[in-house]
């Protein structure tokens, strides 16, 4: 077995265990490449469908490509999408040119997903995050529980040896999952090659510029690159200096932005 | 030294090294530098930890490159373990960077559970502290034979030889009633870098290789691939006609043809096929992948079952001998019920008797009549099972060898298995 196929395994062992061992279940899919090599692993794991809902938590503000993308993979997938808007914090107008990026983001993603989550009742949520992308997901868990208030109780996490998941919690509570935990970002891009799993045309280069990650339109940077196939990413990204969430802003307004937004409920 | 040293995971797969030992020897520092001196971290990060040292008036410091919170910075120590990679020249490794500090045990017990390789750091200054020993304790009980002891901080002792061999001396005799056997003893001033990735020109007296090198020297672990098969039933899938048992194999090779008897139910049948979704057809398994199985037969197993091969079963019984450590802040008293997780199986238990408590810093023996276990205490202990646990003695198969114990819902201790004994009481 080579590295892929080991992280392939571990992750259909997670995915698998999370569905025996939570009801209500749902998986996010952002239309990124982390979060759709995801849905691609639920298919691997229950043999060519995803047997649960997919949740694109929408803040209206994405990239066109991403949402013509999502029809179309939706329905070629042939999955149960669900999708969330924080309609009450739009009409009260909250958008990226009245807030900052992380009120912006905590409004129309964790507060969007809190209602989501009030309305269908998910004990079980599996979420696409990596430990290499940054300080503060490199100390997640598989399983990580939040409270009722979404809180993320990173001082005291519960142990997980030798595959050993806590998956018992109060009703109130919710688990997320995180199967990608030990994934890195050429790992991601491997597997998209291997697998021929399509992606949002974004994250090619076009005109000297492409977008290393997909997030809401305004907020959103391209990198500089010339790569426009997955080899040339790969390639790019074994010499980078720079890190991955760069484009990111919501990330760097403000020191530990990370840290307090995901103590919060943010992915 | 090229610049492909970067986050890949090309080729082989990572191997993965915990850094255990006392609170304050310099782990997160070791770590730090370590992914610095080989071009392992992003500048921006670098940028990022110069920036918060400068705000906050200290030198530079290398392991807020991992402690990332707010409050581990506040306090300079560890609380969770952080994962992170990096690659030598010749190969990649995943480092899984645990807290010291006695608080923190369970996450250092959490983390060290998946490492291939330990490395136990004992600050030179200060010497052997309680964690440096209870570490090497449940480094032993958690089956990771290869470690690696680094006495660091010998700047702070002018690199004088003769600290060093003192600390030698002494962890090598308590390493050694634990029946470990370090691969090396390495004098090294993280901070510095000196002895980390070349050698150090400040300790001639050192006949020995640089830290890095001698990690690139150690054998890559081998898998359970050449042992008998266990493939423990996760989950029973029935999406369309067919029945499929999924699975992930622990150990050995499953192939289409085989006979196999699933404990304890002792149900058996013959493999038809092995199914994958959206991969090459295989005709075997073996350790380490998740699969479905495909009987020839239709018979009625469920989860926690272990398949085994008819000429190699598994052990079976409601009455096992176990090493466990202890984790949680209430005792585990003698006739406590647990719930004993081994691979998918979960069994309620009562623990029967405690033969033996150890402290396990000090490895003294507490007492011949303990009827409870504290808190990062270890101990032998006879568990009563209400239905049968199908097992390996951890020394044959460590995949079905281990288990944790939980308790009010929450994973409290943890352990392996000896082998099968004669009930002492009734359950």
């Amino acid at each position: 077995m080579d590295a892929l196929d080991k992280l392939e395994n571990q992750s259909i062992f997670i995915l698998r265990e999370a569905y025996k061992k939570f009801d209500k279940i749902a998986v996010l899919w952002s239309m990124g490449k982390d979060s759709t090599v995801l849905l691609w692993l639920a298919r691997k794991a229950f043999f060519g469908r995803v047997p649960f809902q997919a949740v694109h938590i929408d803040t209206t503000f994405k990239f066109p490509e991403m949402y013509e993308y999502r029809e179309r993979y939706a329905k070629e997938w042939n999955l149960n999408l669900f999708v969330g808007v924080n309609k009450e914090a739009l009409r009260r107008g909250v958008n990226y040119q009245n807030n900052d990026p992380v009120t912006v983001c905590h409004e129309l993603k964790t507060v969007g997903l809190q209602q989501a989550i009030a309305q269908f009742k998910w004990n079980g949520l599996i979420v696409g995050i990596r430990r290499d992308e940054d300080g503060t997901r490199a100390k997640e868990k598989f399983f990580s529980p939040r409270n009722i208030d979404f809180e993320w109780d990173y001082k005291d996490q519960p142990p997980e040896l030798w595959n050993q998941f806590q998956t018992d919690y109060d009703r109130d509570a919710h688990v997320r999952i995180h199967p990608l935990l030990e994934w890195t970002e050429i790992d991601v891009w491997r597997y998209v090659e291997r697998e021929n799993i399509p992606v949002v045309s974004l994250y090619f280069a076009k005109n000297g510029k492409r977008y290393r990650t997909l997030g809401c339109r305004p907020i959103t940077k391209p990198v500089d690159s010339n790569a426009d196939t997955i080899d040339k990413i790969v390639e790019e990204l074994r010499t980078t200096k720079v890190s991955e969430r760069v484009g990111r802003e919501q990330d760097h307004s403000q020191r530990y932005a990370m840290q307090k937004l995901r103590a919060k409920g943010y992915m | 030294m090229t610049d492909d040293r970067r986050q890949t995971t090309d080729g082989n797969d990572a191997i993965r090294i915990v850094f255990v030992g006392h609170v304050d020897h310099g782990k997160s520092t070791l770590v730090g530098r370590l992914l610095a001196d080989t071009d392992s971290v992003e500048p921006a990060r670098i940028k990022n930890v110069e920036a918060i040292c400068a705000e906050r008036r200290m030198k530079f410091e290398y392991a807020f490159l991992l402690d990332a919170l707010e409050e581990e910075q506040d306090q300079g120590i560890t609380i969770d373990v952080s994962q992170v990679i990096f690659k030598s020249k010749k190969r990649q490794y995943r480092i899984i960077d645990a807290p010291g500090h006695k608080e923190f045990l369970k996450n250092m017990i959490s983390g060290a559970s998946t490492a291939d390789i330990a490395i136990l750091l004992i600050d030179a200054e200060e010497g052997l502290r309680e964690q440096s020993k209870r570490h090497a304790t449940i480094l032993s009980l958690l089956g990771i034979k290869t470690i690696l002891i680094v006495v660091n901080k010998m700047d702070l002792v002018d690199y004088n030889q003769k600290v060093f061999e003192n600390i030698r001396s002494e962890y090598g005799k308590h390493l050694a009633s634990l029946k470990i056997t370090p691969k090396a003893f390495i004098p090294l001033a993280a901070y510095f870098g000196e002895n980390l990735v070349k050698k150090s020109q400040k300790m001639p007296w050192y006949s020995g290789k640089s830290f890095l090198e001698i990690l690139d020297d150690l054998e890559t672990p081998h898998s359970s691939e050449d042992k008998p098969l266990r493939f423990p039933l996760q989950d029973v899938y029935k999406f369309d006609k067919q029945r499929i048992l999924a699975g992930r194999v622990e150990s050995g090779v499953m192939s289409v043809g085989d006979e196999i008897v699933f404990l304890p139910s002792r149900k058996t049948g013959r493999v038809r096929s092995i199914e994958k979704w959206h991969a090459p057809v295989e005709t075997k398994a073996s350790a380490g992948e998740s699969i479905g199985l495909v009987l020839e037969e239709q018979i009625f197993v469920e989860r926690g079952e272990i398949a085994c091969p008819l000429s190699k079963e598994a052990s079976v019984s409601n009455s096992v001998l176990a090493n466990i450590f202890w984790m949680g802040n209430k005792h585990l008293e003698k006739g406590a019920k647990c719930v004993l997780k081994l691979t998918t199986q979960e069994i309620e238990c009562v623990v029967d008797s405690i033969l033996k408590v150890i402290n396990s810093s000090t490895l003294d023996e507490i007492s011949k009549t303990a009827r409870e276990v504290a808190k990062n205490e270890v101990a032998e202990v006879i568990l009563v099972t209400k239905k049968p646990v199908v097992f390996d003695p951890f020394e044959e198969i460590t995949e079905t060898g281990r288990f944790v114990l939980v308790e009010d819902r929450q994973v409290r201790g943890g352990g392996i298995l000896l082998k099968s004994v004669e009930r002492f009481s009734a359950i």
